[in-house]
């Protein structure tokens, strides 16, 4: 069953398009990343789906039924907050009840449901204390358990990684998806952080300036990424410029080239390759990025650090299968 | 370097710093020696005696009664009437944005920048114009001018510190508009509204220009002891007036004072 539906959505704020003709239709039980910089309209998708904004054209529907008009608080969906939005005057097992609360659910009914929703988010005696004595890790699972203590059809996740450290963020990742799993129900994950949507989600959407620019699995969108935008943002591909795509004998105008489908070396059979010179290298660790400067467009190489770097300055023929080379549109 | 030598203020600023502090507080003090002193038609110093009798001449006196019921019953509504209108317009200004939303936070805020004689000749001569009736009402409205502008400054400093995701987790949470302002913003402003709400009080309650404008025959207290100080029988019945009115206007802004003295945490700001 499809959880969310767009169907030509946009949101104009005055002139400014901060959506603009979305599409989307994320199936239910699936982890669903919308991507994007900031400005790129991702994150007022989200606020459509929560109710915090209303489309200005177009159709949402939430398992079915239309969310035009509905406010916030008759929806089935629940949002984990960017800066968490903990209620500083409660403690953190009210925090989390809040939503039983509110609902009229009975008090021991609804510490019970809290008590089992903070064990679920590792934080099982943590009940008595407010928001400010918890440290940003723990707000985060609080401001978690607090959304999903309300059983919803689909949680909202609003960069929720986004005010943690690195460590805490690759150990987050796991856990929101460990928990997607067992729970199934539907995520949809705003991120500005392509490594993130890349390992947590099963379809990202890539937004730019109100429009989605791609949707697929992250393999998809990582390796045939279908515009130029996609493929500066997500990851780092090679954009073969027209007079390149020519010599090759690609027919769009563009094709991007994935740095570590390169080879620094003569062609193999049926495999396709350009002339140049090292302009620059850097050691990455597993591996040398290598960029060669071939009439004038700048190829990023990555090699593998075992090969020897050639010096800067030294002529280079680079290698690549032809299968690699993912034609464009022109945007 | 610098701070250890400036730290250590020099005697001559000490003194000056004590000097001032006595100019202003000393005469309030002998306010309060002048309610025991024996002699009833002048303040004369050092008192000829001390008694406690025109404590007891204050309180069966009339006329001190009806001032004080009034001033408590005026201070109270005013007070009453600026919770609600200074909240909701604290609320309008920094929750949302519509046109000529500055400009009505400038026009709030006016009635107590604007010197109260204007004020007070303003109001008397739109009620006159309308050919409203001096009373009580008129007193109310009068002083809720400017108790609204407290409340409000209170309010609006607090809810600018309310984080607005909080109001949107709490609907998002399932609570309407009423649930949302009854569980999280009123328990986030509650003290700046007590505080705003005390010293609306206490201004209300000593305020004299604007009410002599929009009193009928009815005098507050501030009015009654002016008054009095021109009558030359029993002098320190004012006095004793002077310290309760002291005493009812001190505590409440003592209490504003503590309320939002440990404010400065941002409600939900933190991450």
């Amino acid at each position: 069953m499809t959880a969310v539906l767009f169907d030509n959505v946009s949101r104009h704020f005055g002139a400014v398009r901060a959506v603009d003709g979305v599409n989307l239709e994320i199936a239910e039980g699936e982890f669903f990343a919308m991507l994007g910089p900031s400005g790129s309209g991702k994150t007022t998708c989200l606020r459509l789906m929560a109710g915090f904004e209303q489309p200005t054209g177009g159709h949402i529907e939430i398992f079915g039924e239309t969310a035009e008009g509905v406010p916030p608080y008759r929806r089935s969906v629940n949002t984990v907050f960017q800066d968490y939005a903990l209620f500083p005057h409660l403690s953190i097992l009210d925090n989390v009840a809040y939503g039983l609360m509110v609902k009229g659910v009975g008090r021991e009914e609804r510490r019970k449901a809290a008590e089992d929703a903070l064990a679920m988010v590792k934080l099982p005696s943590y009940g008595s204390r407010r928001p400010g004595q918890l440290s940003g890790g723990q707000r985060q699972r609080v401001a978690l358990a607090r959304a999903l203590v309300n059983k919803p059809k689909v949680l909202l996740l609003d960069e929720p990684l986004g005010a943690l450290d690195l460590k805490l963020r690759e150990q987050m990742q796991e856990e929101l998806k460990s928990l997607q799993k067992s729970l199934g129900i539907t995520f949809v994950f705003v991120t500005h952080d392509q490594g993130e949507a890349l390992s947590m989600a099963d379809r990202i959407a890539v937004f730019n300036d109100g429009r989605i620019q791609q949707l697929g699995s992250p393999e998809e969108v990582y390796k045939q990424p279908k515009t130029r935008f996609v493929a500066d943002f997500v990851g780092s591909s090679n954009v073969l410029p027209a007079k390149l795509c020519q010599k090759l004998g690609v027919r769009s105008t563009y094709a991007s080239l994935r740095p570590e489908a390169i080879a620094l070396s003569a062609p193999g059979e049926g495999a396709l390759s350009l002339n140049g010179t090292v302009s620059a290298h850097s050691f990455l660790g597993a591996v040398n990025r290598v960029v060669v400067d071939v009439d004038g467009a700048r190829i990023a190489v990555a090699s593998p650090a075992s090969l020897v770097v050639p010096t800067v300055g030294s002529p280079v023929t680079i290698s690549f299968a032809a299968h690699e080379l993912h034609p464009m549109e022109d945007a | 370097m610098r701070s250890d030598r400036l730290n250590r203020s020099p005697l001559g600023l000490k003194i000056a710093a004590a000097a001032g502090l006595a100019f202003m507080h000393v005469p309030i003090l002998l306010i309060f020696l002048y309610a025991f002193t024996t002699e009833e038609k002048s303040y004369q110093f050092p008192p000829p005696g001390l008694t406690t009798q025109w404590f007891a001449v204050a309180w069966n006196r009339p006329d001190v009664w009806a001032a004080l019921t009034l001033s408590v019953k005026v201070a109270s509504i005013a007070t009453a009437v600026a919770l609600v209108l200074g909240t909701l317009c604290a609320a309008a200004v920094s929750q949302t944005r519509f046109f000529g939303r500055e400009t009505i936070s400038l026009l709030v805020i006016l009635p107590i920048a604007l010197p109260g004689i204007i004020t007070g000749i303003a109001l008397r001569s739109a009620f006159s114009i309308a050919e409203f009736p001096f009373s009580f009402w008129t007193i109310v409205l009068g002083h809720a001018t400017f108790c609204i502008v407290v409340v409000y400054n209170n309010a609006v400093a607090r809810f600018r510190r309310i984080s607005g995701s909080l109001i949107e987790a709490s609907m998002d949470l399932g609570a309407d508009g009423f649930q949302t302002f009854r569980y999280i913003i009123l328990p986030n402003i509650g003290t700046a509204l007590l505080a705003g709400g005390m010293l609306a009080f206490a201004l209300s309650f000593d305020e004299v220009i604007v009410t002599t404008f929009t009193a009928g025959q009815q005098s507050t207290l501030p009015i009654w002891m002016l008054e009095e100080l021109i009558r030359p029988r029993q002098r320190p019945v004012t006095n004793v007036v002077a310290m309760i009115v002291v005493l009812v206007t001190f505590l409440p802004i003592l209490g504003a004072y503590y309320l939002t003295r440990d404010g400065d945490q941002i409600a939900g700001g933190g991450k």
